[in-house]
Parts: C-alpha cells; structure tokens; sequence
C-alpha cells in the first residue's frame, strides 16, 4: 500500500492545476491564502442527529461562531437536503428555507450552503434556496447515477451559484466508476465534485484511491472534495489523506455532529492539519469554543461509535439510517444493528429510509415465527419429547 | 355503414423505444379492440422500428407529418417520445380527429390512473398517463381519501436504475412534480409530495412504491374506520391487479399513531411492489410495466367507446394469469433470494 507516514510535505503543491478562476478563488480565506477549504455541515448532516428539529437561534449562534472562526463555507438545509421534510426522511421543526436566511444573514465573510438531492429536490427548491442568498449549490447524487443531476447543475449556474457535485456512497463505486461519474458532473456544471463517504465506510486506502482516481479525471478543470464519517473512525484520517492526495475542499461538523457515528469533527480537522502545517484559514481556538460552547450545549446525543453506527460502516449503510432503524426496532420490538445489516445486504441506498420499515416487518415475521417454532418444541417437550 | 360495422380501431405508437415497443406487445396480446398498424420513429436505424416492422406493422422513421399523411389514419395514438415532441404533435392528433394517449410528461390532457378517474374523461380527446410512479400511488392515494380526509400525501417509487432511461434522468424534476400534483388532483390528497429513488443493486430490484398519508387520529388507532381504510386498500389493489398483475402490498398496511416529529400527524404506510408482467421488459421493470399497461388498458377502453362496443379487454385472468398474491410470508424469501444473489 506504500508509505502511509503523514508528512506535510508530502502535500501536493496548492492550487497550480486548477483553471477556473471562481473555484481558484475559493482559496484565499478571511485568514489570508489557504491550502484547502473546510465546509461545514454542522447545519445540514447535523440535521440528522437532531431530528430536523434545529430552530433558528441555534443556526444563528453555529454559523456567528463558525463565521468568527474563519471556515467559509457553512451549509444549512434538511439533512437529506431540500425538500427533504417527509414521512420519509422527518419532517423540519423549522423551515428550511427560514434557516437558511437566518444564516445569510448572520454571516458575515462565510458563504451559506445548501444540498440538495435530485428525486427529492427540485430546482424550484434550488431557485428559493438562491432567493433567501444561498450562493453554493451542493448536488448529491448516488456514486452511480450522477446523470440525474444534470438539469440541476445546469439551473445552479445560469443563478450564478458555486457548484459541488456529490457522489454519495462512494465506497460502492470502483475508484473508475467514480472518476467516470465525476467526469459527468463536470461536464454538467460542478466546478468541485466530493467522494461522499456516506457510509464510513471507507478505510485510508480505498478512500485515496477513489479521490486520487477523480483527481486524475477532473483535477485540471475542478476541485476534488473529500466528505466523511466516524463510523469506523476514520473521518479525519481519511481527510488528510485526501488531502495528500490533492482534494482541496474537506467536509466537518461541529462535535462530529451529523448522521452515523458523526462526521469528520471540524475544530479536529483544524487542529489536525494545522498540525500539519496545512492552513485551513481557520482559527483553532475560535472553532474549538464553538464546538464546547455553542453546538455541544444543545446537542440532546452526541454521535457515537456504538454496535448500530460500526454495523453501518462495516455493512456500508448510508448513516443517515441509523435513528430511522432505531425508531423502527423501538416500534417492532427487534435490534436496531440487524435491521442496518440486513438493509446493507439488500443494497439499499441513500433515500429509501422507507425500505427500514419493510426489513423491520420482516424481521419481527421472523421473529414470531421463530417464537411460534419454539412453542412447538414446548409442547413437545411437555408430552415427553426431548 | 362501415362506421356501423366497426368493432375495431387502429393504432400508431410513436416512439418505437422500450415503452413504445412493450406497449406494442401489449395491445397485440392483450386487446381485441386495438389493432396496432403504424410505429413512428425519427432514426431509420431503431431497433425498436425494426421489430415492428418483422410482425407486420407499418414502421416509418419520418415521423408524425408522415404518418398523418397517409391515406388511412390511426384511431388512436400513444405517444411514447418527450414533453416537447407532443407539445408539437398534439394540435396535429386532435385537427385529424385522432384521440391521444400521452406517455411523456407533457400532460396537455388530463391525468388518466383507469381505476380512479377514466369513467368520468372518456369523451376526453387527449389523455395523460402521469408517470409510472403516479400510476402506482394515486390508486393507494384514492382508496384512502375516500374513506378519510387526506391532508398530505408523499410518495417514495424507488426504482432500478436499468429502468430510468435517458429521458427519465435528464429531466427528473418532472416525475416529481408531475406525480406530486397527480396525488392531489386524482388521488384526492390535499397536498402531494413526489420522491423517486434510483438503485442499481444487482440483480434488480423490482419498483417499489411507498404511500405514506396523513390521516385522522382516529383511523390510526384500531377500530371501524381503520378497517374501512383497509379494507378499501385491498379493494384498490385487486382493482389495479385486474390489468397489472404484478402489482401487490410487499407487506402488511402500518397505522402510527400521531408523533411531533410528524407535525403532530398520524400516518398510514403502504408498501407497494409492482413486478413486471415481462411482455417485453424485464420483470424488474415493474415502472414501464405499470405505465404501458395503463395506457393499453385506456386506450382499450376509450376506443371501445368511441366505437360504441363493449371493451374486451383480455384481464390477467383470462389468459390464466394469477395475480402475485399479497405476499406478507413471501416477502422474506424474495429479499433473501435477492441478498443471496447479490452474493452477500
């Protein structure tokens, strides 16, 4: 596998591939030039772990501390992005679109984010998000199918938004899967595409892999993102390898707040590569307070490696499942671990969180029918069968 | 008097792709009414022109001024291309007298699900097929509104990638928000909401639809109306089974209580699969199935009005078809079945 030693000067030099100057621009920060850019999305994935029920003070007082920190880019939307309150996926306590202008208006150098999931997301959504003073469009697609994106990409730049494609799961792609959907994002529009660790599913390795194989597509017209999770732990690990590998755009949250086991924390991120010597632009004492004083306050549960969270990223479940699979066991009385693992062998993917309660039913049949099998035995046993 | 003596009509379908050909199978198998003459295309090169022309249809690659130049015109055509294309041709269908069976998004007539709405647009001279996913949900939509108010409506069709085609894809915000609006205008929800999935597991996962609706407290706890809820479920589901066998609940219908979470809401779940009939498409494709099936049937039905005789559409049944039963002790199985291929 080569040498795995995490060396600062082993980092590609800054910036000399990339051509489009909006995306060349990204990288100079309030904290002057920067070697690559963090986004948070403490304000979208950590929509997951909060049940959707984020209210307007809290994003106010995340993005004026995020802000104050120096990060640049802070997305806010419904964590399976807009348009994403439902039966399905929880509904918002707030509106979105509320949210999102509650933070354009408290930031001050930062640009607000949003995501959004075509299938579930439209580009009326994309136009309202651009109307409240949205100026990054984040489009997500499954590792597979980025052509479904193509309208929407289109739409975000004619409004005259930054674009970042999304390739959620990444890990069920071959890193030539992924470099050829990349090369479709692209081509529509995206001036960033993310290898999507949606999963945690990706070990150091096969993480480079598949961001240096996007590199090697996109690398000369766009930026290339790594987005990860702690589901194995290797949310910052991963990052810096990513990094090394020439990614210039690396997704956080705050207190690893997002679905899963969390995300990539973003003050360790900060602090893990100043460390390095790579300047994220952001100020480690700044983030660090908002993550204790500001995010980890109201979090109700931290995100946490437990038996559900490691089943998702060593089944290569999409971590937004896992409180759905909870909710479900709770309603039909079987494990939460199980119902994950079996959704991981069925192939499920971002979206079909109401695949959850199929398995949970079938799941509970077979547990009544185990039950009903082992009454049978009873009776046996109790005419002196053995 | 030829016009007395006519008991059958004649079709063209334009756009001699995936749709247009399964609905070719399906006319020439399953209607006594509709004779299938004419496939249009615009590619001289289309596989799908070439078989129809080997089982005896007149195939044109020079489009609909062709086709309505020819000395016979068509009773009815389906048209199976894009929005644009019959934004184009549909002025030209209805100046000729010809009656209209829109497949694309462009819904210049109104929405058609046969179940719920035909009776009542059969002196319609253009209808509209919705989308697959409405084909499959706003039967479900309708069986509930009808015996309780429906506030909210949202529907999740997750469907295999091999089944979305180019078209499909490029312009996915119209499935969307075409099934959205089909879930309030003919499926009776006061507001509808439209997610669609694409997943490309192998083997195939077969289109999978969930319903999900707000209903009355009251309809979610056990009782009366809970049991007029389902019962008018099942009732739908058998109706809908008459001309897509494939169709049935994966599980059994769930009824949860109010949560906050919910904006306060209870809700009703039904898990819909809908398995292809393979007249043409794989099994998998359960989505095209469902749409080429409803437009076979409406246009079966239509023509048989206009021409004044009795429908004789050939149901499952008659050609010793068996509906796939309700199948809450078969769905394991096909799950694990589908894991054990997939080799996990």
């Amino acid at each position: 596998m080569g040498d795995m030693t995490i060396r600062p000067e082993d980092a590609p030099v800054v910036t000399s591939q990339v051509t489009e100057s909006e995306v060349l621009a990204n990288l100079s920060g309030p904290g002057g030039e920067t070697d690559l850019r963090i986004t948070d999305s403490t304000l979208r994935d950590g929509s997951h772990a909060m049940q959707h029920q984020f209210t307007e003070e809290q994003v106010r007082g995340v993005v004026h501390a995020l802000d104050k920190a120096g990060v640049q880019v802070i997305e806010v939307s419904h964590g399976d992005g807009l348009g994403g309150s439902s039966f399905n996926y929880g509904f918002s306590k707030v509106d979105e679109f509320d949210l999102i202008k509650a933070a354009v208006d408290e930031a001050t150098q930062a640009k607000i984010a949003i995501l959004m999931l075509p299938g579930l997301g439209t580009v009326h959504h994309l136009k309202r998000a651009h109307a409240a003073g949205a100026s990054v469009a984040r489009i997500a697609t499954h590792c597979t199918e980025a052509d479904v994106s193509l309208q929407h990409f289109a739409a975000a730049r004619d409004l005259g938004m930054e674009t970042v494609g999304f390739l959620m799961l990444s890990h069920k792609a071959s890193p030539e899967k992924l470099a050829e959907q990349a090369r479709i994002m692209v081509d529509a529009g995206a001036q960033c595409v993310y290898v999507v660790d949606s999963a945690g599913a990706l070990v150091l390795d096969t993480a480079q892999q598949r961001i240096q194989a996007v590199i090697n597509e996109i690398g000369h017209e766009a930026q290339v993102g790594f987005h990860g999770h702690q589901n194995l732990s290797m949310g910052i690990a991963n990052s810096v390898l990513a990094y090394q590998a020439g990614a210039k755009q690396i997704d956080g949250a705050l207190c690893a707040l997002g679905a899963g086991a969390g995300n990539s924390p973003t003050e360790v991120l900060a602090a893990t590569y100043e460390r390095l010597g790579i300047r994220t632009g952001i100020d480690l004492g700044e983030v660090l307070s908002a993550a204790e004083d500001v995010v980890r306050p109201f979090i109700p549960r931290l995100p946490w490696m437990d038996r559900a969270s490691i089943t998702q990223g060593y089944a290569g479940v999409y971590s937004s499942f896992l409180l759905h699979a909870e909710r479900a066991a709770e309603r039909y009385s079987v494990p939460a671990h199980a119902i994950l693992q079996r959704v991981g062998e069925a192939g499920y993917v971002g979206g079909q969180e109401d695949m959850i309660i199929d398995i949970a039913l079938e799941l509970a049949r077979e547990k009544e029918e185990l039950r009903e099998h082992l009454d049978s035995m009873g009776d046996l046993a109790a005419i002196g069968v053995r | 008097m030829a016009q007395q003596t006519r008991t059958k009509g004649t079709a063209a379908i334009v756009g001699p792709g995936n749709i247009g050909t399964d609905l070719m199978f399906k006319l020439m198998r399953r209607s006594d009414i509709i004779e299938p003459r004419w496939m249009i295309g615009v590619d001289p090169s289309s596989d799908g022109l070439r078989r129809a022309k080997s089982l005896g249809l007149e195939a044109s690659h020079e489009g609909v001024d062709w086709l309505l130049a020819q000395d016979e015109l068509p009773d009815i055509v389906f048209e199976a291309t894009s929005a644009k294309a019959h934004e184009h041709n549909a002025p030209k269908y209805a100046e000729a007298g010809i009656l209209a069976v829109d497949l694309t998004p462009a819904a210049i007539g109104p929405y058609i699900c046969p179940p719920v709405n035909l009776e009542f647009n059969l002196d319609a001279t253009n209808v509209n097929m919705i989308t697959c996913g409405g084909q499959a949900t706003t039967p479900i939509v309708k069986a509930i509104s009808s015996v309780v108010p429906v506030p909210y409506a949202e529907i999740v069709a997750s469907i295999s990638s091999k089944s979305a085609g180019p078209g499909t894809r490029a312009n996915i915000d119209e499935f969307t928000e075409t099934t959205a609006s089909a879930l309030e205008v003919v499926g009776g929800a006061q507001r509808g909401k439209a997610i669609i999935i694409l997943n490309p597991v192998e083997p195939p996962l077969m289109m999978r639809n969930t319903v999900f609706c707000a209903i009355p407290d009251e309809a979610a706890e056990a009782g009366a109306l809970q049991d007029a809820v389902l019962e008018s479920i099942h009732r739908m589901v058998a109706t809908v089974q008459e001309y897509v066998p494939g169709y049935h609940l994966r599980a059994d219908v769930q009824f949860d209580r109010p949560r906050e979470t919910w904006q306060g809401q209870a809700r009703v779940f039904v898990p819909i699969e809908v398995k292809g009939r393979g007249d043409y498409l794989p099994d998998y494709a359960g989505n095209l199935d469902i749409i080429t099936a409803a437009a076979a049937r409406v246009g079966d039905i239509m023509v048989a009005h206009r021409l004044g005789v009795e429908s004789t559409w050939k149901s499952s049944a008659d050609l010793g078809e068996l509906p796939d039963t309700a199948a809450t002790s078969s769905a394991p199985t096909s799950t694990a079945t589908a894991a054990e291929k997939a080799g996990v």
